[in-house]
């Protein structure tokens, strides 16, 4: 990142998301409207629900855990110049694997149990974004193809350990068993242990894409592969490690959703939360920062679209509908470059491309 | 004549930056008008506020007597004006001619005409004498050839103004001589022109009349035969101008850098340089002189390790270079001031000061093992901005908002402020203003005097034989001869240049 910011505080890097948030909910709410509901009352219902009490906000904040560090999978990526759409995969390698590692090993202490399924999680998130990332680096296969089917391979492979040889014996239901007590993530001030998990990790790789050399490498390969060379980083290098992070932050997020809320893997237990990190890292502007109001935002919106449809009757698509036009929004260049006057790449498409 | 354009009162400033100072011009129909001024002094500024991409603060621009909307370039181009810009516009990976047509395709059943677009490209070039190959992708191109197509590009549409920023900082002279046959064309078809170049000799050729910028303001308009290129130069920098190089007897030493048997293949694969030896001494400037695209870039990018060698040796301090490990290079001692700035010299969004240390990095004192010391990277930022009079306001300024010769003084700044061994200097002063060439010519003549071998590659022969102690002239990958500079004679360097036995 930059030697030094400007010492005024800058508020352009939120505009786009604010403004994509804004445009989003008015949609929303003409759509809210045209099935004869108030749109301000369901955006109130929404609202309170997810941020109005203690406990809402921590539901919030557990629905938020794994999608700050989804987020992050895809946000060190993008910092790279590289869409990783695999955040989903490597997610649910690692929480299968991380399942696997909480039910097989006993006796184990928590304090030794949890780190351990943990970094099982991280390893097999990494292991599938590692295919990615040698096809990219070695053969300059284009990350958003490998990572997609890469995806496919992985739900299917999870779905079948899951019902083979890791299902959990004499049940019909295709899962597997229950992990140790000792692998139980607690809570901490009513807060899953996760959530903490997840805000170090984000100030961790913030702090290294800023004051590190690895940071800057992975910065500047991101923005100008060719000066990157002629600087004489190793473009395969930065690749492989911004992949392989990613993956294993993926499947960190994985890992934390079975140790501390799911209990065990099931298949589709973890469906979207992938998916759900590109609109969180984008709309963190792939700011390892920026994904924590981003995810927190979305876990409330994730956390709360249930009681909106019990209590102002508006159809649960709507939440997914929402995001899907944040997405869509945030990533408009039309909107950005409308804002940053015009042509001014946002640092974050200009990579897609390569 | 008609008065075509009419710049009134026309102020800009970037935050503290005043880029423009109530600046008022005309051109009439036919009238070529070369804008001149050092770098930074507002030149791109003022002609992108014509062409509307940028909203002046004050003031108004008509056209044909019509007054424009600030900031609608939709509009400037209905009204007839094209423009070249400094830095390419053209989509790398698209062919020529659908760069040609972006923006306003022929169509036929709704669908892009790509037959009749390739005819109309071909026409295009035909008409205008700019010969291009319709079918080339962009990033294959030579610089020239691709200036050649933003040309053609503005040119497209019916022009009346036709803005041109610094489109000669790429051309090599046959070239540059050329583009300004085509401009004195237009003008006789009643296109009003108006040039912005740091080369006075152009000026002198081509202008009608001359404008001179300096910090924002205009300092006056003159013209060919009332001034002359050192009084333009004075004007423009507002002190004196040593236009001719001056520099004491050459005292070589050993060989520093070594090149042996090498052979390159460019982009093409087409072996562009072809078993090519060399040696350059410490304290010597070795001057490659050549028509662009006969094998310069490919030797200079094998030399830095950054293009694979299909065989042969670079050997810097008596050390092997390894093949494609520009780190490596670096580290032996090559600095390398490339071609490109903005593809390999520079990260346009990082700040000037993050650009100064972009190969030393994660090296001392820029970094401590793992962490970079931002401190440092600060102050060798402000250091070498205050000493290489880069003109910004402070070094954490996005290089990318530099003026585009201030671009060329950071990535020189930093390949001329380490540990010199080395120096491969590629068009080392390209879109640089005339005080800056004297600035960096000395620089480099210093890097020479402190025990760098210097190899110098540029398209301007004129900066070749006064900054070169030896001459290469290289031909078709090969160096065809070597002249003590001395000795050397422009006729002969330029029919051997053009691939004749002198
Ligand atoms: N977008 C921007 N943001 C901040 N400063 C800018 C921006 N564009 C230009 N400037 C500043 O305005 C001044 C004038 O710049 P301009 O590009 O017009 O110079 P120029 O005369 O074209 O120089 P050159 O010969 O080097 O191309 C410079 O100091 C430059 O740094
Ligand atoms: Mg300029």
């Amino acid at each position: 990142m930059d030697a030094k910011q400007g010492k005024k505080l800058d508020f352009s890097p939120i505009l786009v998301p604010l403004l994509s948030i804004l445009v989003a909910l008015a949609f929303g709410g003409i759509l809210i409207f045209i099935q004869g509901i108030d749109p301000l009352l369901a955006y109130r219902v929404l609202f309170t629900t997810a941020f109005g009490s203690f406990d809402g906000i921590a539901i919030t904040l557990a629905k938020a855990t794994p999608l700050i560090l989804s987020g992050l999978a895809v946000a060190i990526c993008l910092r790279a110049g590289l869409f990783n759409i695999g955040a989903q995969g490597q997610l649910i390698s690692g929480a299968l694997a991380s399942a696997w590692a909480g039910y097989t090993f006993v006796g184990l202490p928590a304090l030794v149990h949890i780190p351990l399924a943990l970094i099982f999680g991280a390893f097999f998130g990494a292991l599938v974004a590692l295919v990615a990332a040698v096809l990219k680096a070695y053969r300059g296969v284009h990350e958003v193809i490998t990572t997609i089917m890469l995806n496919s391979i992985v739900i299917a492979l999870s779905d079948y350990l899951t019902s083979n040889p890791f299902k959990e014996p004499d049940q019909p239901l295709t899962r597997t068993p229950k992990i140790q007590d000792s692998a139980q993530m607690p809570d901490l001030l009513g807060l899953p242990l996760g959530f903490f998990l997840a805000i170090g990790l984000s100030i961790t790789l913030w702090w290294i894409m800023r004051n590190t050399t690895t940071g800057f490498s992975i910065e500047t390969i991101g923005r100008n592969k060719n000066a990157g060379w002629y600087a004489g980083i190793s473009v395969k290098k930065t690749i492989m490690l911004s992949m392989l992070i990613g993956g294993a932050v993926a499947g960190v997020a994985g890992a934390v959703e079975t140790l501390s809320i799911i209990g065990r893997f099931e298949p589709a237990f973890n469906a979207g939360l992938g998916f759900d990190g590109i609109t969180v890292a984008l709309l963190g502007r792939a700011n390892p920062l920026g994904v924590i109001p981003a995810a927190i935002l979305i876990g409330g919106m994730r956390a709360s679209g249930s009681t909106v449809q019990f209590e102002a009757g508006v159809a649960p698509e709507l939440v997914d509908l929402l995001l899907a036009m944040i997405l869509f929004f945030v990533t408009a260049p039309l909107l950005a470059r409308f804002f940053k006057n015009r042509k001014e790449n946002v640092a974050m498409t200009s990579g897609w491309s390569n | 004549m008609k008065t075509l354009l009419e710049i009134e009162g026309v102020s800009k400033s970037f935050g503290s930056v005043i880029a423009n100072e109530n600046i008022s011009l005309t051109v009439k129909e036919g009238e070529i008008l070369a804008l001149l001024g050092e770098n930074g002094a507002g030149k791109s500024t003022l002609v992108k506020a014509v062409f509307g991409l940028v909203k002046p603060d004050t003031g108004t621009i008509k056209i044909n007597g019509t007054v424009m909307e600030s900031g609608d370039t939709a509009a400037a181009i209905a009204s007839g004006v094209g423009m070249v810009h400094q830095h390419f516009q053209l989509v790398p990976v698209m062919s020529v001619t659908e760069n040609l047509i972006l923006g306003d395709e022929p169509k036929r059943f709704g669908v892009v005409n790509i037959k009749q677009a390739k005819k109309e490209a071909l026409a295009l070039s035909e008409k205008y004498g700019l010969e291009v190959d319709p079918d080339a992708i962009i990033e294959d191109l030579p610089v020239g050839m691709a200036q050649r197509v933003e040309i053609l590009k503005a040119l497209r549409r019916d022009v009346k103004l036709l803005i041109l920023d610094e489109p000669t900082a790429v051309l090599t002279p046959q070239e540059t001589d050329e583009l300004l046959e085509v401009l004195r064309n237009l003008a006789k078809r009643g296109v009003g022109i108006l040039f912005i170049t740091h080369k006075l000799r152009e000026v002198m050729a081509v202008a009608d009349r001359i404008a001179v910028l300096r910090g924002g303001k205009l300092m006056g308009t003159t013209t060919p035969k009332e001034s002359s290129e050192s009084k333009l130069a004075q004007m423009m920098v507002g002190r004196e101008v040593v236009l001719r190089v001056e520099k004491s007897q050459a005292k070589p030493k050993e060989v520093l850098l070594s090149i042996k048997n090498l052979r390159v293949s460019d982009d093409r694969k087409l072996e562009s340089v072809k078993d090519l030896s060399l040696e350059v001494h410490a304290g010597e400037i070795l001057g490659i002189a050549g028509v662009e695209g006969n094998g310069q870039r490919e030797l200079v990018e094998a030399i830095c390790s950054m293009r694979s060698r299909l065989s042969g040796e670079v050997i810097v301090k008596g050390q092997e270079i390894p093949n494609l490990n520009p780190r490596a290079a670096h580290l032996a001692g090559v600095s390398h001031i490339p071609e490109d700035r903005e593809k390999h010299g520079l990260v346009t969004s990082y700040s000037i000061a993050d650009n100064l240390v972009l190969n030393r990095f994660d090296q001392a004192p820029f970094a401590k093992g793992w962490i970079r010391n931002l401190e440092e990277v600060a102050n060798n930022g402000e250091s070498l901005v205050e000493k290489f009079d880069i003109r910004a306001p402070d070094a954490y300024l996005s290089a990318g908002s530099l003026s585009g010769g201030n671009k060329q003084k950071v990535v020189v700044a930093r390949e001329l402020s380490q540990q010199l061994d080395v120096v491969v200097a590629a068009q080392p002063t390209r879109g640089v203003d005339v005080g800056s060439i004297e600035f960096i010519h000395n620089q480099l003549i210093a890097a020479r005097d402190a025990g760098a071998a210097v190899l110098l590659v540029s398209a301007e022969l004129d900066e070749i034989l006064s900054l070169a102690d030896r001459i290469a002239v290289i031909s078709n990958g090969k160096i065809v001869a070597i002249f003590n500079s001395k000795e050397a004679d422009r006729n002969t360097i330029g029919r051997l240049m053009a691939g004749l036995a002198s």
